[in-house]
């Protein structure tokens, strides 16, 4: 079998691979539970309003509906906000589903039909009648633009824009070359494969088993147990495998809420999952408006960046994200200014999605600096290098580690950059006009809190667990590779258990901060135990490692070896039995060292170059060819963290060319609710992607010196492809997605 | 507000609804009587009802392929198939593609290949291809890009799908023509290949 190395960096298969293409690994929805009953959600037809009637009868009459839970008989509840709040909540009061008559948008659950089988509870729930006091909504972020206001704080990991240094305005007003231009992207839905749901097992002492579709299984408990007034020993949530999930798990949707407060009514097992037009009916990417005008001298200098960002939100949450704050620390400029403001909508409350923020602001800087080039006709990679920066000026601070020169330098040479011909239009094969465009990226390179458990079996098999999850990320497949080259075990030894909430907890997975964070436990707590097996080795009667300290034995092949001298070794299951251990067992929580990680600014970098093919007589575009270079610190698993890259570039192109949902303002309602109709990206719309990791050592960041990759694949590559489609059309969309009518 | 005053009152009357029909399928090798109301779709009857959840829901519309199984060694979206229609026919599910511990080579190419992530529409994935290949329609990767659009990977995995699957259809190529080493075997559960 493939697969043995143990080499933290290795490119492994996936283990948990086998599961996955056997049809064996288990979702959400897919955990049987005896006299198992299935909920089926009733959504609101209007925007705004109040529901005026709402009758049931029909749905009750029906052979094998059970109940119908809504606002008039639902449990009571939590009282305060702060019970609703999750980790992942910004500012405001969460939406309580069926707490009230109250309806603040399209979509939201109002009845949660239950019944003995799926196809009862579906027919019976298209036989609830409600009827809607309606009131006038507004959904539409550009009418609603001038009412936008300041955002309230409150979200974690938001960093309002930074105080304006020099005076961006004045410069901008003086610099020899300008760009200045407003850029707009519509909402997108993260719509992963497996759709939202929630199996909840109701237990003959009345706890709850949870299997939930989410980022992080503790998030789901504490919420239910705050909602539900439930102790959190009573709630175990369980999910071991989550079919994609992009953002779209990190709060618990109303899936969860009503399968809880379901099960708990009936004193029954209840599943809930929502349909595909049901995913459209919580949390997204926000439409964004945004300004950047960008000045500089006759040479390229930037002497003056402006940035100004709207995003829309719902009038019960605060949704923010950094969108602008990027735009003063990747480039070196003087001159800064940024404004982010949200504009209140009758809509459900934006969500974040991959890259959330980041995404966006580099959307429109880099397209403002491809823009910028073309006015100072120079080349848009040197025009980078230009403005390089060591230094993050919005925080006056180095880089912990920035090897973007790299990216550009490695991803340049791989794409033949040096043969673009600068003019637009001026490349063309046959009917088909030729374009080449790049950009840059940035992420955050972040750590959180996690904790691990490691136990140690006598027949040297090695069980870690933490809380975490795998949204196919790979964590499964990180870990295991952390953990096996600690202690030197083959793969097949070792076995990484996640996303239980019996398991010591761990963060939501989401900002790419997963294998900092989850990582840097896994490590600690392995290392605790290889401490351990040391310790007995040594004390083994005739011990050749008598002598040794730890750091002069490695370990390896179920091995404890003298470094100078392998031959001299300890078997791990000798010295345990020795030391009569048959079994050696640690937990270790690890904290970001924030002092140290305090002095420097830590993020991943990229460089995205792109290849488009746009049919001159239809406008269609095809991304034939990407090059991504990626300074993401240390690679852990080289295989996954390829994938990661892949998928990222997908979702850009997606983004670019393709994803928007759009909202009938008349109905304040989305129109193209479902999988043909909202377009993601196909296996006839991806060709060549090609991932470069550009080699970056990190000491700040975190002991593994992993930076984390889930986002920044995604960042930059719509610019990048909005800038070829310029160069080979010479038509500059500012709008996303750039679909065909915009280039005829 | 109080808990429901109309619960409890109706349940475990209607597992099998007055209409419903028996029907005989041959899941996986295994010849099963079941009964399907006339709205069953064979989607919900393998996940629900015959606990073979690695067909995968993912829109219910046949928008995305998530469900994709082989029926009479075709390649089709269980979420738009009414059970009742195919009686008698012949069903593999992703369970019942490999016999015993040994992976299909399409099974074994996708872990390769890396050519999942989150695995949720990889089953459909697989189905397809394995369809895909027994079509002998596709000759180049582009064709394989092509005709393998029907099914979404919202993880973007498509690159690695298309090489999977170049690698087993190859595989497959030179097994026709007598170059084979044995890595090419895809036979599935009895059903028939089209030729085309």
């Amino acid at each position: 079998m493939r697969g043995e190395a143990t080499r933290i960096g290795d490119g492994i298969n996936r283990v948990d691979g086998r599961a996955k293409v056997t049809g064996q690994a288990k979702y959400a929805a897919e955990f049987e539970a005896e006299g198992l009953l299935h909920g089926w959600v009733v959504s609101s037809g209007v925007a705004k309003g109040k529901i005026a009637t709402l009758d049931t009868s029909a749905a009750l009459a029906v052979e094998g509906v059970v109940h119908v839970l809504t606002h008039e008989n639902r449990p009571r509840l939590a009282w305060f906000d702060k019970s609703y709040r999750d980790e992942d909540a910004p500012a405001g009061s969460p939406f309580r589903p069926l707490y009230d008559d109250a309806i603040v948008y399209s979509g939201q659950p109002v009845a949660l039909v239950v019944a003995t089988t799926l196809e009862i509870a579906r027919h019976a729930a298209s036989l609830v009648r409600v009827t809607y006091k309606t009131e006038e909504h507004e959904t539409d972020l550009a009418a609603r633009r001038e009412k936008a206001r300041k955002a309230r704080p409150g979200k974690g990991g938001y960093e309002p824009p930074p105080k304006p240094r020099g005076n961006a305005d004045e410069a901008l007003a003086k610099a020899a070359v300008k760009v200045d231009a407003a850029y707009e992207s519509p909402a997108e839905h993260h719509n992963p494969m497996e759709m939202h749901a929630t199996t909840v097992v109701h237990e003959p002492d009345g706890a709850l088993t949870i299997y939930d579709k989410t980022q992080g299984v503790t998030n789901t408990q504490t919420y239910v147990s705050n909602v539900f007034g439930l102790k959190p020993d009573q709630v175990r949530v369980i999910s071991p495998f989550v079919g994609g999930a992009f953002g779209s798990g990190l709060r618990p949707q109303y899936q969860v809420f009503l399968a809880v407060m379901a099960a708990q009514v009936l004193k029954r097992s209840v599943r809930v999952t929502l349909t595909r037009q049901q995913m459209f009916t919580f949390g997204y990417r926000p439409a964004t408006w945004q300004r950047v005008a960008l000045g500089a001298t006759a040479e390229g200098k930037l002497e003056a960046v402006v940035h100004e960002a709207i995003g829309e939100t719902s009038r019960f949450e605060d949704y923010v994200e950094v969108v602008v704050n990027w735009s003063g620390l990747l480039y070196q400029c003087d001159n800064a200014r940024y404004d982010y403001k949200v504009a209140e909508l009758d809509v459900y409350t934006p969500l974040d999605m991959r890259a959330p923020g980041a995404v966006l602001g580099l959307y429109a800087l880099e397209s403002a600096m491809d823009e910028l080039s073309y006015a100072l006709h120079m080349d848009p990679l040197a025009l980078r290098l230009a403005n390089y920066t060591e230094r993050d000026q919005n925080t006056d601070k180095p880089f912990s580690s920035k090897e973007l020169r790299a990216c550009y330098a490695q991803g340049a040479a791989r794409f033949g950059w040096e043969k673009r011909l600068p003019t637009p239009r001026a490349m063309r094969e046959g009917n088909k006009l030729v374009g080449w465009g790049m950009a840059t990226g940035i992420w955050e390179a972040m750590q959180q809190k996690a904790a691990a458990r490691a136990v140690l079996s006598i027949d040297g098999k090695l069980v870690v667990g933490s809380g975490t999850s795998d949204i196919g990320t790979g964590t499964y497949t990180a870990m295991t590779q952390i953990a096996a080259s600690i202690l030197g075990l083959p793969i097949a030894d070792v076995t990484f258990k996640l996303g239980d909430t019996t398991l010591p907890p761990a963060p939501l997975q989401g900002g790419s901060w997963t294998v900092a964070s989850v990582g840097t436990a896994v490590k600690a707590v392995c290392e605790a135990v290889r401490e351990q097996v040391f310790k007995l080795a040594k004390k083994m009667k005739g011990s050749p490692l008598a002598q040794a300290s730890l750091d002069e034995v490695i370990f390896a092949g179920g091995e404890v070896r003298l470094a100078r001298d392998p031959a001299q070794a300890v078997s791990i299951a000798a010295a345990m039995r020795a030391g009569e251990a048959f079994t050696l067992e640690e937990e270790t929580s690890t904290l970001p060292q924030l002092q140290e990680q305090a002095k420097y600014t830590r993020a991943t970098h990229s460089a995205v170059f792109v290849e488009v093919k746009v049919d001159e007589d239809l406008g269609k575009v095809e991304v034939t060819r990407v090059v991504s270079a990626i300074a993401g610190g240390r690679i852990v698993s080289a295989k996954t963290a390829r994938s990661q890259i892949l998928g990222a570039v997908v979702w850009g192109i997606g983004m670019a060319l393709e994803e928007e949902t759009l909202m009938d303002h008349d109905l304040g309602r989305f129109m193209n609710h479902n999988l043909a109709e909202y377009h993601v990206p196909v296996n006839a719309d991806v060709r060549d992607i090609e991932v470069i990791f550009v080699p970056e050592e990190d000491e700040v960041v975190n002991p593994l010196g992993a930076k984390g990759l889930g986002e920044i694949g995604i960042v930059g590559v719509a610019a990048a492809i909005a800038n070829a489609v310029f160069h080979a059309t010479g038509k500059r969309v500012r709008d996303l997605p750039i679909t065909l009518d915009k280039l005829l | 507000m109080s808990a429901s005053e109309r619960t409890v009152a109706t349940e475990g009357t209607t597992a099998a609804p007055a209409t419903s029909h028996t029907i005989t399928l041959t899941i996986n090798g295994a010849k099963k009587q079941v009964e399907v109301a006339p709205w069953t779709t064979l989607l919900d009857l393998l996940r629900e009802s015959l606990h073979l959840t690695g067909a995968k829901k993912g829109c219910d519309h046949g928008q995305c392929g998530a469900c994709t199984v082989l029926v009479d060694g075709k390649r089709v979206n269980s979420c738009l198939t009414l059970a009742i229609v195919k009686d008698g026919a012949e069903v593999t599910t992703i369970e019942g593609l490999s016999a015993g511990d040994a992976l299909h080579p399409l099974q074994q190419a996708f872990i390769d290949h890396d050519a999942f992530q989150c695995g949720y529409c990889t089953p459909g994935q697989i189905c397809s291809a394995e369809g895909l290949i027994r079509e002998k329609r596709a000759k180049t990767a582009d064709d394989v890009r092509e005709l393998m659009s029907g099914n979404l990977c919202r993880c973007g995995a498509y690159s690695n799908i298309v090489a999977a699957i170049e690698e087993v259809m190859g595989a497959c190529t030179r097994e026709r023509d007598g170059r084979g080493n044995g890595q090419g075997r895809h036979a599935v559960g009895g059903g028939r290949g089209e030729e085309r």
